[in-house]
């Protein structure tokens, strides 16, 4: 398939992978960032193929992950409304509130659609104008134009019925915070390459140069991971801290204006719970006041939910990249992808299920 | 839901308790469906048939050996490109007769219909049955018909039960692969599914691909003669992952598969792409996985080939020894991962 099957050429592949090891004279560590990047790693069967001095962490960036347990609570308050069908991307369903998931709910009888874009959401609210249709909108940088978009549509098309429950994140704030963290282990990202299609990578050198970590934009494939890390290990056994752009097929400085100005007409920066790493001031997007009509957190009142995770969980150390998925005491146990207590056990881009659907003899389960 | 919880200041001091409620992924053919299998049907039912686990049960009346099975559809839409639910409920049941190595002979049906269905969509169901059923050379001896209330039933359920004939030395079943036995698939993999799904409401992504549903029983009839078989299964829901991962359990032994191997269709594979799914987890309705001794299995590949249903017949994997049972994938890049079931409904994912 064109556009895939290039960037996993078997050839280009092991040559990456030789001039990487000509490269690396000690062990270093870095992070991806984006869960994608994660579970590519692993679903290539990459992460064991790369010399041994090179450490991955995996980061923070699985949107599902990272989603508070309260801000999940929430959706399944509303979602369990008679008046209500609640719509969401699929892998959300799966995610385990305080004490069910969205699944449970549409079982019980809860009115639980996947759809596929926000869009959709926005045609089932004009198909069922008695209903309230609210869209669950999560994830990065990513996912926020066409969610800002499908509110823009709704107050355009003044589609009353339609609401949004909000919990962006960015993914800026989350480095500066694993960073900032007294036991970081990364010494350089390799920054997620579809953030950066949307946002560019203007951002980041300020943060390379404060923290003195080389930044490589990165991409998905195969080929792209590698060139992401040659450039990372590269800069690192140079002592160099720069930013730098392995993924330049898709990603430019400035990203994609149109998008970041229709992000920025709906929504603002707000302080934000990561889910497993707690508050992290200004990481998140909310809806700006004049768009406050289209909140579901106020119109269903659920905004005073509160929650806290299970002990049990160390989804904060795994998304810091400070302990790997098998030194976790429940993983391949009691949290497994069919019944998960941790987020990063659910998502497919989540370190836990790649892990354990990659990796689960490194646990002897 | 519970209206009782009392979310505010509610927390969560220990893990979800297991599911008290049957959700979709219970019936998805994956590890839910095990789940509910393991815990609730077999401890109740007890094992009945020494091989309740297989595509059919194996009964012996009076020395002779009686294939048995039963399967419910449900689809929708119930027309989807290269098929309906009347195909898929004659293939199906079809399909798991001629898994156990059984001459499929006579298939019952059941029809729960919801009231306001036009006798012409039913028709033109019944009377695919009726062409399936010819072309798998079984009759349809029985048959029942209940109407339910609008909004009881999404449109028509049919469940399908059928009776073959086992020679005496046929003994094939998902716990017999053997160490070095090689691993053969009848086609493509993931057409049902992507075919079924861009049928859906809600996806809009066009494609030129057809449902491979389909009565196998004449392409295991020439494997059967070609040399002998050892397992045989049908990856329908659930996919090719999910039922290896069965016949691993089964058999006790690690199946490795090569990635490059893997035959899959370019509108499955980009579909795959773009929802997130992987083609090892999608459903098919006309494919069969084979365990075959290596010195047998040009020979089976041969006959398959030579079948409308075997056309894109190839090895994908084989099977090795190690300590515990498992599905292994050498990846296209010289990488390996472990392929685990589905472990229930199958979700696209968010970016």
């Amino acid at each position: 398939m064109k556009y895939v099957d290039e960037y996993r050429d078997p050839a280009q592949v092991k040559a990456l992978l030789e001039e990487i090891g000509k490269a690396v004279t000690r062990p270093w560590t870095l992070m991806e960032i984006c869960g994608g990047q994660t579970h590519a790693f692993l679903h290539h069967g990459l992460d064991d193929m790369l010399p041994g001095g090179i450490e991955l962490v995996h980061g923070p960036g699985c949107p599902v992950c990272v989603t508070p347990l309260e801000q999940i609570d929430r959706a399944l308050v509303i979602a369990a409304r008679p008046d209500v069908i609640f719509t969401s991307y699929g892998d959300m369903l799966r995610v385990p509130g305080s004490t069910v998931d969205l699944f449970t709910v549409r079982a019980k009888g809860g009115d639980v659609r996947v759809v596929y874009s926000p869009l959709d959401a926005l045609k089932i609210a004009k198909a069922n104008p008695d209903k309230q249709v609210v869209f669950f909108a999560i994830g990065f940088e990513t996912t926020a134009p066409p969610n800002a978009m499908a509110v823009l549509q709704a107050q355009k098309q003044n589609i009353t019925n339609f609401s949004v429950l909000v919990s962006h994140v960015c993914v800026p704030p989350a480095m500066e915070a694993i960073l900032n963290s007294k036991h970081n282990r990364v010494q350089a990202y390799l920054a997620a390459g579809h953030v950066c299609a949307v946002m560019g990578y203007h951002e980041y050198p300020p943060i390379a140069e404060k923290y003195k970590v080389p930044i490589v934009v990165t991409g998905f494939e195969p080929v792209d991971l590698l060139r992401g890390v040659l450039a990372a290990v590269k800069q690192l056994e140079a002592g160099k801290a720069e930013v730098e752009n392995a993924y330049e097929r898709i990603v430019t400085l400035e990203g994609n204006i149109p998008a970041q100005k229709v992000v920025n007409t709906v929504f603002q920066s707000v302080d934000r719970k990561w889910r497993g790493i707690g508050m992290i001031p200004l990481s998140g997007l909310g809806l700006r006041p004049e768009f406050a009509s289209f909140d579901a957190e106020t119109r269903f009142s659920v905004g005073k939910i509160v929650t806290q995770e299970s002990p049990l969980c160390i989804a904060g150390e795994i998304l810091q990249g400070l302990k790997k998925p098998p030194q976790c005491s429940v993983f391949g146990k009691e949290c497994t992808p069919s019944s998960p207590i941790g987020a990063p056990m659910v998502s497919a881009e989540g370190a836990c299920s790649a892990y354990y659907r990659y990796h689960r003899e490194e646990v002897g389960t | 839901m519970n209206n009782d919880i009392d979310f505010e200041g509610y927390t969560c001091p220990i893990p979800i308790k297991p599911k008290d409620t049957v959700v979709l992924g219970h019936g998805s053919g994956g590890k839910l469906s095990h789940d509910l299998i393991n815990r609730l049907f077999l401890p109740e039912f007890g094992k009945a048939a020494p091989r309740a686990l297989d595509d059919s049960a194996i009964v012996n009346i009076n020395g002779q050996r009686l294939a048995l099975t039963t399967d419910s559809h449900v689809v929708s839409p119930l027309f989807f490109p290269g098929g309906d639910i009347g195909r898929l409920a004659i293939c199906g049941t079809v399909n798991d007769l001629a898994m156990v190595g059984a001459k499929p002979i006579a298939l019952t049906c059941g029809f729960v219909i919801e009231e306001g269905l036009s006798f012409e969509i039913l028709q033109r169901v019944v009377q695919s049955m009726r062409d399936s059923a010819a072309e798998a050379g079984v009759y349809i001896a029985a048959g029942d018909t209940k109407v339910v209330q609008k909004g009881s039933a999404d449109k028509l359920f049919i469940n399908t039960a059928g009776i073959g004939f086992v020679e005496s030395d046929v003994n094939i079943s998902g716990a017999n692969a053997q160490v070095d036995d090689v691993v053969i698939i009848s086609g493509t993999l993931g057409d049902h599914g992507i075919a079924v799904m861009s049928a859906r409401e809600g996806l809009n992504f066009e494609t030129d691909l057809q449902s491979d549903v389909a009565p196998l029983n004449h392409l295991i009839a020439a494997m059967m003669n070609a040399g002998e078989i050892h397992v045989l299964r049908d990856p329908t829901r659930g996919g090719l992952a999910t039922t290896l991962n069965e016949i691993a359990i089964q058999s006790n032994l690690t199946i490795e598969l090569q990635e490059t191997a893997l035959p899959v269709k370019p509108q499955v594979h980009a579909a795959c792409e773009m929802l997130g799914f992987d083609p090892l987890y999608v459903a098919n309705e006309g494919k069969l996985v084979a365990f075959v001794k290596p010195e047998n299995a040009e020979n089976i590949l041969l006959a398959m080939r030579q079948t409308k249903y075997g056309e894109g017949a190839a090895i994908i994997g084989k099977v090795i020894k190690t300590n515990s049972p498992q599905v292994r994938l050498r990846t296209a890049i010289g990488g390996t991962r472990l392929i685990d079931m589905l472990p229930g409904e199958m979700l696209p994912r968010i970016c």
